[in-house]
């Protein structure tokens, strides 16, 4: 099993991304600038400020030559999880659904959260149960996810719902709770908490390691 | 030798040191010179008027790698790894513009950090704000808080903890100090001095433009007045994107061993950091201004020597290296100009293409100012107003209690902190509030057990009250934060925060505060790893409170034993006991200051060694894992600390100060009182046995419940939720 985790000019969280996918296999930096993903079996899009975020959260990290290859990747049922600014820049991409909006404190907000697994059949969470709550953190300041109202019934029913915020969790003004997706062929999914953040009980939780270990499962089946 | 237009004195220098600069040059310094000795004899470079005190401070340890001089100082914590840390102010361009203020302080202190080849691994950060009942209080912090987010954050390095006071003489002279502290090789560990007569002078990073100039001398050596608006254009502004991919490109550089050195461009921009480099190698720098890649068209030459702009660094190259580092400086979408040369010369010279716009001796600007010695004289009366009364003297413990958990000072800082990214780089094992001190694993590194821990300190009001004991606290506290956490200090950095120092009470402040931290240092045997001092913080309604501003780090052998033990109580039925033999007094406690008490002119005398013993006792019952929690106590006294274990854990507490008829009056010292030396301990009542074989303390409770409760609860009995509700008040300063 190999990961491969796409490094942007201004990526923050790719180095724990590493670790986390590690600890289920291999994993290795894809740079921004090249278009060949060196056979990985999965494709991660950590967490960060893509090229530094300033004209709209994930707008520029869409036109690199790695999401390119990505988009190619993903087309062919190849599986990719975008976590936090790797979620946005996928919807930015229209790999997934909906768009990702200010917290309604419109603040930068760094806490615990429990999310709750809706869709255990998705290459990231086939190793976790339906309606088990995971410990994870957020951080961002864009991560209100929003899609409208005929949009998100037609998602629920497909199973694109991936994760929600556990009751009274929400941190950010998601609609309906909702705090990670997949596309229709549920092979791309992407949340807003950090499960990379959560491989290690000394640092807080192990809750997350269950999405690398999921996709590592998937492999190796 | 003074003129009708006498403009070096609109720069800052007096006639005596002007005439001092005519006679090193042999000559009138043109407009250019001038610009740069003005920075370069300014306070915030040359250090004037504190050089002579910090020799008293202790700079050598077993454990130091890199003292005072470098860019950042360096420790050894084991497994051939440094950590390199400093911290230093941002104060007046964030009482100017509080958010880039604070974001282009953390920016700095992190080029700092990675100038000497470390990546950063932490932010710190310690604030001080005016009465938040005023708005440009709330203004200044919502400012600065989102400033220091918003650089951190971006940038991918955790803010860990820091500290935040608001007192009535900050109002005018907010203070913002951010500590960084990143982790090397030690054989990575880059000094900045020039070398190699005939090498490249690179300047990296950002293009220079108009933001900042005149920043050293206008902006941080000077008291600030009603003006402020009118300075708003020289304060710098932040691009964290640019510096990430700038650090990326120098960690690089440095790691392949591509640059012969490196130094950041901070106050006073490329004057100063081509004559600190040219001065420390002993040997001449030539620096082309034309060469220099420009924000805006039509910079003077002067203009781009003084310059501010951000994100930039200076490396010397050698020639055979060059192609190598313009390489990797385009991978990583970093400009990369080669704009000078290392000579033989000494000398600073300064050239616009072929015309040569400025010559000084590398000596004259580096090591010539003159420095002023002090005249501190003590005041014969407390020099500062006595705070506003906000709570009416009463002995209801419980009105009492909750009016210092709401209280501004000690209420919780989630509002804050939730606001930093305190997770990225996957090593932090103790997240803000859950112990005194940070805790950062170093797994990832060296793939053993190890951590270090780090604790920022300086409570001003009380150096108000003392200036050398208030500091002797300070530095104490520090370490007990750390013994909290099982770590054992390995060096200090400090941010000297004063008034103006001409003025004969404000010398004695700072002179009596370094005494205090050279005592507590040489009694710990901690050495200063560097930092950094800030003065003329005063304005018309007089100067700040004195806040010599402390960042200890620690080592911890086990960062597993440290998880393990924070703050909060964990179990019921676990004992409650205070270790160590404070000496705990309302004067100039937080209780104090809420009843509108006058500031007293001393404080207790502390016992080194009795607050030693405590914090020794301590650090080694959390190594061997025997508490549950552990609590150094401070501001608010003993029963807000014990308030802040219940909050942590969850959990209530049943307090017995004694017999029924205890005489409440005579208790609220050791209630409320503060001092230095105390700890709030918790666990099986086998393992607080033990501890007590080893150091006196006292039990008086248990963990349990869902209330704080003394005695019969006649006199005190507060339900947690109560607790939480007081100390959750910061919430509304952000709304």
């Amino acid at each position: 099993m190999k990961f491969g985790v796409v490094r942007f000019p201004g990526s923050c969280d790719e180095v724990d991304a590493v670790l986390a996918c590690e600890q289920q296999g291999d994993a290795e930096i894809l740079w921004h600038g090249d278009r060949d993903l060196r056979g990985v079996d999965a494709v991660v899009i950590p967490g960060g400020f893509s090229y530094g975020d300033y004209l709209r959260v994930g707008a520029i990290a869409q036109f690199s030559p790695v999401m390119e290859a990505v988009a190619e990747f993903a087309r062919d049922g190849g599986p990719v999880l975008g976590i936090c600014n790797g979620f946005q820049v996928l919807c930015e991409a229209g790999l997934l659904p909906g768009a990702l909006l200010p917290n309604t404190e419109l603040r930068f907000l760094c806490r615990q959260v429990d999310v709750q697994v809706v869709n255990p059949d998705t290459p990231f969470t086939r190793a976790c149960a339906v309606g088990q709550t995971l410990s994870i953190p957020v951080k961002h300041t864009t991560g209100r996810y929003y899609a409208p109202d005929e949009t998100l019934a037609e998602m629920e029913d497909a199973g694109q719902v991936v994760f929600r915020y556990a009751e009274s969790w929400n941190p950010n003004g998601s609609v309906r709770d909702v705090a990670g997706v997949c596309n229709r062929d549920r092979n791309v999914v992407g949340l807003m908490p950090h499960p990379e953040h959560a491989v290690d009980p000394l640092t807080g939780s192990a809750d997350g390691a269950c999405l690398f270990a999921s996709a590592a499962r998937m492999v190796a089946a | 030798m003074t003129t009708e237009a006498a403009v070096w004195r609109d720069l800052g220098l007096t006639d005596s040191e002007y005439d001092l600069i005519c006679a090193k040059l042999d000559r009138a310094p043109n407009g250019l010179e001038l610009a740069v000795f003005s920075l370069m004899w300014s306070e915030h470079c040359a250090y004037k008027h504190s050089k002579k005190l910090l020799g008293r401070l202790p700079v050598e340890g077993p454990h130091l790698l890199m003292g005072p001089g470098e860019n950042a100082g360096a420790v050894d914590v084991g497994d051939g790894l440094a950590i390199a840390f400093k911290v230093e102010s941002h104060n007046h361009p964030s009482a100017v513009e509080p958010f880039q203020g604070a974001a282009t302080g953390v920016g700095g202190i992190m080029r700092d950090i990675f100038a000497v080849g470390a990546r950063p691994i932490a932010v710190l950060d310690s604030l001080r704000f005016g009465e938040l009942d005023s708005s440009r209080s709330r203004y200044l912090l919502d400012g600065a808080v989102s400033g220091i987010g918003h650089y951190g954050n971006s940038i991918g390095v955790a803010t860990v903890g820091g500290e935040v006071y608001f007192e009535g003489p900050y109002e005018q002279n907010c203070l913002v100090n951010a500590m960084c502290l990143g982790i090397a090789p030690q054989e990575r560990l880059t000094r900045s001095a020039a070398a190699g007569v005939g090498n490249h002078l690179v300047l990296m990073g950002a293009r220079t433009g108009r933001d900042g100039i005149g920043g050293a001398s206008v902006l941080a050596s000077a008291e600030l007045d009603s003006e402020d608006a009118d300075k708003r254009p020289t304060v710098q502004i932040g691009d964290p994107f640019e510096e990430k991919k700038v650090m990326e490109a120098c960690l690089e550089l440095l790691d392949r061993e591509l640059l012969a050195s490196l130094q950041d461009l901070g106050a006073a921009g490329l004057s100063s950091s081509s004559s600190e480099m040219a001065s420390k190698g002993e040997v001449g720098l030539d620096v082309d201004v034309s060469k220099v890649p420009l924000r805006e068209p039509d910079l003077e030459p002067f203009e781009i020597m003084v310059s501010e702009s951000q994100e930039r660094m200076l490396a010397v190259v050698e020639p055979a290296q060059l192609a190598a580092v313009e390489a990797v400086c385009e991978r990583w979408e970093v400009r990369c100009t080669v704009i000078g040369s290392v000579t033989d010369s000494r000398h600073l010279r300064v050239y616009d293409g072929d015309e040569l716009v400025g010559d000084m001796p590398v000596e004259a600007l580096v090591d010539d100012c003159p420095l002023y010695g002090l005249a501190p004289e003590q005041p014969a009366e407390q020099i500062y107003p006595a705070p506003r009364r906000t709570l009416a003297p009463s002995d209801d413990v419980a009105e009492n209690l909750l009016a210092l958990l709401g209280s501004s000072n000690i209420a919780s800082r989630r509002p804050l902190f939730e606001q930093y990214d305190s997770l990225v780089q996957s090593r932090t094992v103790r997240r803000p509030e859950a112990a005194d001190a940070a805790v950062l694993q170093l797994r990832h590194d060296t793939g053993g057990s190890s951590a270090i821990a780090v604790s920022i300190d300086g409570n001003g009001r009380r150096v108000a009250c003392d200036p050398y004991w208030g500091t002797v606290e300070a530095v104490l506290e520090c370490a007990s934060n750390l013994a909290c956490v099982g770590a054992e200090p390995l060096g200090l950095t400090n941010c000297l925060n004063f008034g103006n120092p001409e003025k004969p009470h404000i010398a004695w402040q700072l002179s009596r505060s370094v005494d205090g931290m050279a005592d507590a240092l040489n009694e710990l045997g901690v050495p200063v790893v560097g930092g950094n001092v800030s003065l003329y913080n005063q304005s018309g309604d007089g100067p700040i409170y004195p806040t010599p501003v402390v960042g200890m780090v620690g080592l911890v052998p086990d960062a597993a034993r440290a998880a393990a033990v924070g703050i909060g109580f964990r179990e019921e039925g676990h004992t409650i006991a205070m270790v160590g033999t404070p000496q705990p007094s309302l004067a100039g406690s937080e209780l104090a200051k809420l009843r509108g008490e006058p500031l007293p002119t001393s404080l207790p005398d502390i016992d080194f060694a009795a607050v030693e013993r405590a914090q020794d006792a301590v650090r080694d019952a959390v190594r061997a894992g025997d508490l549950a929690s552990a609590h150094d106590i401070a501001e608010g006294g003993l029963l807000v600390a014990i308030a802040e274990c219940c909050l942590a854990g969850d959990i209530g507490a049943r307090l017995d100060f004694g017999s029924a008829d205890v005489d409440w009056a005579a208790l609220e010292p050791y209630m409320f009182g503060e001092g230095v030396g105390g700890f709030v301990v918790a666990g099986p009542p086998e393992a607080i046995g033990s501890l007590a074989e080893r150091i006196p303390l006292d039990r008086f409770g248990i963990v349990g419940g869902d209330s704080l409760r003394v005695g019969d609860g006649a006199r005190l009995d507060v339900p947690l939720a109560e607790l939480r509700g007081a100390h959750g008040r910061l919430g509304g300063a952000f709304s």
